[in-house]
């Protein structure tokens, strides 16, 4: 911290989700190349609150080549919004969680007052134990390819040994979130399955079991973040962001204690979570025994719902699942469902970086 | 509302086309330790940090800011990055910038980098897509028939390019960051390079670089370091679509929207007497007559007669890239930032041999993709 | 000998090679898919905007300026004029053709944007802007739904076009 107090965090100027839209998550979509696929996402995210393209100031997009499989893959993605005349318009090679915190920060500094974002994770076209292995240490790590379960693997080992979780517990957040996304229209993975029945499946790699495992999931999604009075008048009832923040942890796996989360108890303090009790929690862990990790990071009590939407276990389109837990809290309290909510995504190898977002209704 | 923001420390590497004697890490912390020493700061004064670089296949690195994270200091920090293609350096630092405006955070540190030389960049940028034909040799390919364009249209002489490639290298001697250091270059020297795409010559075309370029942005409350710092008067992007029917890729709305939202926060109303210095992405030298105009600097269809006037020379009255430009370094992702920078120095009194003297409103540009993607800051010795 | 108490003498370690290998599917998409099918019957397939009423070839499936789909097809000349180009005299890593060739902008008739084409037939220092060509196919056996069903673009011998005619295609 600098000597200079900070805000980083806290809202200072009221924005909100106005809108969000997300496509129906495929385990692979071989019709429609990710223009197609964004188009009519674009499309509903505006057309659900009555605006067009030019309504909006400002436009971020999240992504990264690795996964389409060829450098500038947000160049042509852009061509979905068709921003004619030119636009304010950036994009980051992270989940379109971050994006959206771009645009959150541009609309903090309050000379704007809306704007798209949007993600587009397409996970099919390559090989993700391959591609993923490429996000490690590139001297000492990467060389030897290890692929995201078999780290994820250790970090539920670590886990299990510290007394912290067992294999009923991962069993027990798969059949929860997958029951769950039976409720979810846009859900890949939802099924009504006995957490005993899940611990009969084969390891994938010790000690997770295929229960334990996301979907590789296609699928893209879009919100429109709107400051103050255009929030009121697009949406009758805007979900508002009242604190938003993201923190790192190092990069060395020997060197985290990796059954706990530090930058997830630490952008949750900044983001003032515990001001308040939450209704819901949208919490993006990709691997079940992740859920347990994060929750005690959240400092969340079983008050709390987790991944109604059935969470990344039921769709975890790379680069858009994190955007999409923010869309999902922000859709239960614009429908009176929830009245506070957190929103969390994460990125790296065991969860190194992680964004939470807190929202609550009017 | 929005908050001041100032330039307070900067930091580049040395620019080679191999920097086989650092890693990718110890090529970042290079540049960053010089940001921070320059701002009389250290690792634990910065509350969070941007970093950008052009596409991840040029190291074989996917979003390498995770792996980098320890390194620059951001463990326990916000740690964000962005892409924007050949804009990014730009954009990386305007949202650097932005997280300082908006009064979320007080000192932030931006770095930007490419370390071209741990895979073939030409290779990254022309992967085999099944959907298109492999004619491309690189971006000279791409940028070569615009060029051409412009010379159909302004009806320019073919040796401007040729000028703006020995003014921009012999600008590199004075800066000795730069990658390329051809102490005897001139016209004959240019002329007699080997013909990539025709039009365009060897020397008429940027190096590939490894190197990269840092900055500390802090809060009027939070001002520190060496040298004065500079203020930033007005920052903006624009983007505008690959390819669509009638567009203009010579002279493009964007760039020109992108500079007409700067230069009205900045309050500039004649850019060519109110700018003392300007860094302006020019990979390729023709860009410096169709960014002159683009600009505003002048009239459409004159932007090579000032070229050949001399007006962009060091000596001139708007001198151009006092650096050497991207046509003497250019690792890709930090290309942009160096353009942010070098302006900065200037503003700053920093620049050594290569500082216009009394320099007090400068204009740092990027552009990147399909000249679709712009990113520009006007800073000051004064507070705006 | 070396000290087998430490590796300083051996010196830094500069180059580390880690040979990356990774296969990708690539999704055409709906539109894309009708332009590669009219290349498997050796004609250009185009789409128009129902917005602003411009021709892509091909059309990715929107239009880049209005955000809507393409959905028109539209059948275009095998015919078309050169707006700009460059000879490309680098050689790079999986180029199958000699240097140095012609690499043009060709804006087939009836068409609001021009393609990258390869020039054949015709020594690079003649290529002209404006010049009219034609596209050359493979054998109707050798159709396939990709670009590598056009050869080349050679030209046909018309007058060439007036600059007015292409200038804002530029």
């Amino acid at each position: 911290m600098s000597a200079a107090a900070s805000a980083a965090g806290r809202t200072n100027r009221p924005v909100s989700v106005a809108s969000f839209a997300q496509a129906h998550n495929v385990r692979r979509d071989d019709e429609h190349n990710e223009v197609e696929m964004l188009m009519p996402v674009v499309a509903e995210v505006f057309g659900a609150i009555g605006i067009t393209k030019d309504d909006v100031d400002f436009i971020c997009s999240g992504s990264s080549d690795y996964l389409i499989g060829g450098p500038f893959s947000f160049v042509t993605a852009l061509d979905a919004v068709g921003v004619w005349p030119p636009k304010p318009e950036s994009h980051v090679e992270m989940d379109g969680a971050w994006a959206l915190y771009e645009a959150w920060v541009l609309l903090q500094e309050g000379e704007i007052d809306a704007a798209l974002v949007y993600c587009f994770g397409r996970s099919s076209p390559g090989n993700l134990n391959e591609i993923l292995a490429l996000q490690l240490d590139p001297y000492y790590v990467a060389p030897l390819w290890p692929d995201p379960v078999s780290l994820a693997a250790l970090q539920a080992r670590a886990l299990i040994d510290a007394g912290k979780a067992t294999e009923e517990d991962f069993a027990a957040i798969a059949s929860r979130s997958r029951r769950d996304a039976l409720s979810n229209p846009n859900a890949q993975v939802a099924n009504d399955t006995p957490a005993q029945t899940l611990l009969e499946d084969e390891y994938v790699v010790s000690p997770l079991r295929r229960h334990a495992l996301p979907p590789i999931t296609d699928g893209v999604a879009a919100i429109v973040l709107a400051a103050g009075d255009k929030a009121r008048r697009w949406s009758k009832s805007p979900a508002w962001i009242t604190g938003f923040d993201h923190r790192i942890e190092t990069h060395s796996l020997g060197a985290r204690d990796l059954t706990s989360s530090s930058s997830t108890a630490m952008a949750a303090q900044r983001a003032g979570l515990s001001d308040g009790p939450v209704d819901i929690a949208e919490i993006h862990a990709p691997f079940a025994h992740q859920e347990i990790i994060l929750v005690e990071a959240l400092g969340l009590d079983d008050t709390v719902a987790i991944n109604p939407s059935g969470g990344a276990l039921a769709a975890n389109p790379i680069m858009s699942a994190g955007l999409i837990r923010i869309g999902e809290a922000a859709s239960r309290i614009s429908s009176g469902q929830a009245r506070r909510a957190v929103a969390h995504a994460t990125s790296g190898p065991c969860l190194q970086q992680n964004l939470v977002c807190v929202l609550e209704g009017e | 509302m929005a908050e001041r923001c100032a330039v307070i420390g900067v930091g580049q590497t040395h620019h080679k086309s191999k920097r086989n004697d650092v890693s990718i890490a110890g090529l970042v912390r290079e540049a960053a330790k010089m940001a921070l020493a320059d701002a009389d700061l250290t690792w634990t004064d910065i509350d969070a940090v941007v970093i950008g670089k052009a596409p991840d296949m040029f190291e074989g690195n996917m979003m390498p800011e995770l792996y980098l994270a320890p390194a620059l200091g951001a463990v326990g920090k916000p740690m964000f990055r962005v892409h924007t293609a050949g804009s990014v350096g730009g954009s990386t630092a305007l949202v650097a910038a932005h997280l300082i405006s908006s009064g979320i955070h007080k000192r932030v540190l931006t770095v930007a980098y490419e370390k071209q030389s741990d895979s073939d960049a030409m290779w990254a940028l022309s992967v085999p897509q099944p959907f298109a034909a492999p004619l491309l040799a690189g971006a000279g390919g791409y940028f070569a028939p615009h060029i051409r364009a412009y010379m159909r249209r302004s009806g320019a002489p073919e040796y401007i390019g040729r000028m703006v490639a020995v003014k921009d290298r012999r600008n590199a001697m004075r800066n000795p960051y730069a990658h390329l250091h051809i102490a005897d270059i001139d016209m004959k020297m240019v002329e007699e390079s080997m013909m990539l795409w025709d039009p365009l010559r060897y020397l008429e075309a940027c190096p590939s670089s490894d190197g990269a370029a840092a900055m500390v942005l802090s809060a009027e409350d939070a001002v520190s370091g060496h040298f004065p710092p500079a203020w930033v008067h007005g920052m903006a992007m624009r983007s505008e679509p690959t390819m669509f029917a009638g567009r203009d890729q010579v002279n493009p709305r964007a760039g020109r929207d992108c500079s007409a939202d700067v230069y009205a926060q900045a309050g500039i109303t004649d850019p060519r007497r109110q700018i003392d210095v300007a860094e302006v992405y020019v990979p390729f030298s023709w860009y410096e007559p169709m960014w002159l105009e683009n600009l505003g600097f002048c009239d459409l269809g004159d932007g090579w007669k000032l070229t050949e006037s001399g007006a962009t020379a060091f000596d001139g009255d708007i001198p151009w890239n006092t650096s050497g430009g991207v046509l003497s370094s250019n690792p890709i992702g930090a290309s942009g930032m160096l353009r942010f920078l070098e302006v900065a120095m200037q503003v700053r009194g920093q620049a050594g041999e290569h500082q216009i003297e009394g320099a007090r409103v400068a204009l740092g540009q990027a552009y990147g993709g399909g000249s679709q993607f712009f990113s520009m800051w006007v800073v000051g010795s004064d507070k705006p | 000998m070396a000290d087998p108490t430490t590796t300083e003498d051996l010196g830094p370690v500069t180059t580390l090679a880690t040979p990356i290998r990774l296969d990708f599917e690539f999704t055409p998409g709906v539109a894309q898919s009708r332009f590669l099918r009219g290349l498997e019957q050796g004609k250009f397939m185009g789409q128009r905007c129902p917005t602003c009423g411009k021709v892509y070839v091909p059309s990715r499936g929107s239009c880049p300026t209005d955000g809507v789909p393409t959905t028109e097809d539209v059948a275009l000349a095998n015919v078309g004029t050169v707006t700009t180009y460059c000879v490309v005299n680098v050689p790079f890593a999986g180029q199958s053709i000699e240097i140095p060739y012609i690499c043009a902008q060709v804006l087939l008739d009836g068409a609001n944007i021009s393609f990258m084409g390869l020039i054949q037939e015709i020594p690079a220092d003649q290529i002209r802007m404006g010049m009219r060509v034609e596209a050359v196919w493979v054998e109707p056996d050798q159709l396939t739904p990709s670009l590598e069903s056009v050869r080349y673009f050679r030209p046909n011998g018309e007058p060439d076009a007036d600059y007015e005619t292409y200038k804002e295609y530029l």
